[in-house]
């Protein structure tokens, strides 16, 4: 890369779009996935009669379980939603920046 | 078949109770008697074995330059990447080992399980397409792409080597044992064959032919999966309630398998153990070299989100698997015998609690079934393996002989030699290795490999692609005071001070090292390349604008080999 395409690149609002909506939604899904599975751990470690709750008067079922399937399924969700956007709405603008950019 | 086993199995000190879990290991810890060849596993594996050499054949004539032996030329699509990746994952210590997690404790099981996934989301949003716009073969390239190559290479080679060998000690361990008992075969000659064949994958067919032995393992290993937790449903009417409720009436810790328990009870360690899984995985340089293979960074991110989907699935299939094996394995005098421990008896599984998977195999599918799930999980063993040693002889070749002793000046076909060599010596290497640590308890071992990977790797990646500021003094420093203080942690914890070498009491009283040894790693090269002011780390900082913009829109990325 030459010094001239970086300083197109730079001063492209594209760039500056995809950066921005990149970053922001990496760090979003990122701190969201944090969150969840801390969020257990830090109940297992704690208060882990919380999470042995029966879910219904009578049952052996715990709210445990459909939270830990929960957050194997929110990892899987949240891949989703980062990959789906970043493979048709960033891939996109990343065309058109390259586009814009080439001489 | 169940008389044989339970008259010539025995198998001593097998309970999973350290909080850094056996199955991580190997998947069979303590000696193991060897038991009568198992024909059904044999012929199934000899069919596994002459498919995928036939495999190597075709991938052989199919790899010529450094980019097809290293990153099968860049043509394996995001669908098969994403098996080949969860199949890199899914090692016959996680399926046998979990599932017997699952059996011993219940809900504890899952815990493990959701922490070996949850650094699959990290990757995909942090690390999966700037690696991919940034590298060539392997994660070196990436944290050396604006630093000085010599030492940062030879940082990233000393961090891979070491990452590889500790987790190649543990898998040929337990597959030396676990085929003892499964096939019948002697130790070493168990040893031998999973060296050799590893071997002639790699060397042989390189990366394609790795790939693909992965993605038929991986295929195998979630059709036999899903078939045992098929019937473990159908036994319950595909009722959750009636699953629970049989298994908690049938378990002798009752209504406690259905919430957390001991296993993770110390809340350091609780987190510890989370950090050193969640950013272990996206420092495993077998895990992060399969990003290469796929075309683009569109592609990266498809081969993350499928191996996320694959991983969370098989985890969720051990789960049940597990509960299955409460219900139908536990406790059945088929399947338990009594041994001598310390001279006392004890009453166990044939084979050990890691056999919780296996034993169910034979309830739900009879001796054919469990010939199979055998000739599986020796696959799987096998599979990993390459995988590892690819890893571990790119790093010598890649990094070490063409970039730093070469300079970058090694023609291609010397490169590729070297890498078949160090192929062969890592090969004979792990035998030797298995053997000399046979009677060894290696279960730190996988814990170790993934705190390095999580203090030493980790952070050295994932700074020189976010931040600026990183010189190549902050880099070697940082990474190395992570590599440094993982190992020292370890080796002074409870795991090796005093289980393996027997003194009273742990200097380091966590068993997980990862909540500071990997801050530590971040701060001391945030520091240092701070305070590196010189001309060096100035030009450093420059080079930051153009990579970034490179690792964003992947404008001079390695595309794919046409062939």
């Amino acid at each position: 890369m030459d010094e001239a395409l970086i300083q197109r690149i730079q001063n492209n609002p594209k760039f500056r779009e995809l950066e921005h909506k990149k970053t922001s939604l990496s760090w979003l899904l990122s701190i969201a996935m944090l969150v969840i599975y801390y969020g257990l751990i830090l109940m297992i470690a704690f208060s882990p009669k919380t999470l042995g709750t029966p879910l219904a008067a009578g049952s052996v079922t715990t709210i445990g379980i459909p939270l830990g399937l929960l957050v194997i399924v929110s990892a899987f969700v949240l891949t989703g939603i980062y990959v789906r956007r970043a493979n048709t709405e960033f891939d996109k603008l990343n065309a058109e920046l390259i586009e814009e950019t080439r001489q | 078949m169940i008389q044989r086993l339970s008259t010539r199995l025995a198998l001593a000190g097998t309970a999973l109770c350290a909080s850094l879990p056996s199955w991580a290991s190997g998947a069979i810890e303590g000696p193991v008697k060897q038991r009568d060849l198992n024909w059904h596993a044999i012929i199934m594996f000899v069919l596994f074995v002459a498919f995928t050499l036939g495999i190597t054949y075709w991938a052989a004539r199919r790899t010529r330059s450094a980019k097809d032996f290293y990153a099968a030329g860049g043509g394996i699509t995001g669908f098969q990447n994403g098996l080949a990746i969860a199949g890199d994952y899914m090692s016959a210590a996680s399926f046998l080992g979990i599932s017997a997690l699952v059996m011993g404790s219940g809900y504890d099981g899952l815990i493990y399980s959701i922490g070996f996934l949850v650094g699959w989301p990290l990757i995909t949003f942090l690390v999966a397409e700037r690696l991919r716009n940034l590298g060539k073969y392997t994660f070196a390239d990436v944290a050396s792409y604006r630093l000085s190559q010599t030492p940062v290479r030879c940082f990233a080679a000393v961090g891979t080597l070491v990452t590889v060998l500790l987790y190649l000690i543990a898998q040929m361990v337990g597959a030396g044992k676990l085929i003892q008992l499964l096939f019948g075969m002697s130790y070493s000659s168990a040893v031998l064959i999973v060296g050799v064949l590893m071997v002639m994958y790699v060397t042989f067919g390189g990366m394609l032919a790795t790939t693909w032995v992965q993605i038929i393992k991986a295929v195998l290993l979630l059709c036999g999966a899903t078939f045992m937790a098929f019937m473990v449903l159908a036994a319950t009417g595909f009722s959750f309630e009636t699953m629970f409720a049989t298994a908690v009436a049938t378990h002798p810790k009752g209504i406690a398998i259905m919430s957390p328990g001991g296993l993770v009870s110390n809340p350091i360690d609780a987190i510890s153990l989370g950090v050193g899984l969640m950013f272990g995985t996206a420092g495993l340089p077998h895990i992060l070299m399969r990003f290469f293979t796929v075309k683009d960074a569109k592609e990266a991110r498809k081969s993350v989100f499928y191996a996320t989907g694959f991983i969370g699935y098989f985890y969720i299939l051990t789960f049940i698997i597990g509960f299955g094996a409460i219900m139908m394995v536990l406790g059945k005098p088929e399947f338990t015998e009594t041994i001598m421990k310390d001279g006392k008896p004890l009453t166990q599984l044939i084979g050990g609690a890691n056999m919780a998977a296996v034993h169910l195999a034979n309830a739900v599918g009879g001796d054919f079934f469990l010939g199979f799930i055998s000739a599986v999980a020796f696959a799987t063993i096998l599979a990993v393996v390459s995988g590892l040693t690819l890893s571990g002889a790119s790093a010598v070749s890649h990094d070490l002989y063409a970039n730093v002793f070469a300079r970058g000046r090694a023609d291609e076909a010397h490169e590729i030699r070297v890498s078949k060599m160090a192929t062969l010596a890592l090969g004979v290497l792990a035998i030797l290795l298995g053997i000399a640590f046979e009677k060894q308890n290696v279960a730190f071992m996988v814990g170790l490999a993934f705190s390095i990977a999580a203090s030493a790797n980790f952070p050295v990646l994932f700074m020189s692609m976010f931040w600026k500021g990183l010189t190549t003094r902050g880099a070697v420093i940082g990474g190395s005071a992570g590599l440094i203080c993982a190992i020292l942690m370890i080796v002074l914890g409870p795991t090796v001070w005093v289980k393996v070498l027997g003194n009273a009491a742990a200097i380091f009283p966590y068993d997980n090292p990862s909540i500071f040894s990997m801050p530590l790693a971040f701060i001391v090269t945030w520091l240092v390349s701070t305070l590196d002011k010189s001309e060096s780390a100035q030009r450093e900082k420059a080079l930051f604008l153009p990579q970034f913009i490179r690792s964003m829109t992947g404008i001079g990325a390695e595309g794919a080999a046409k062939h």
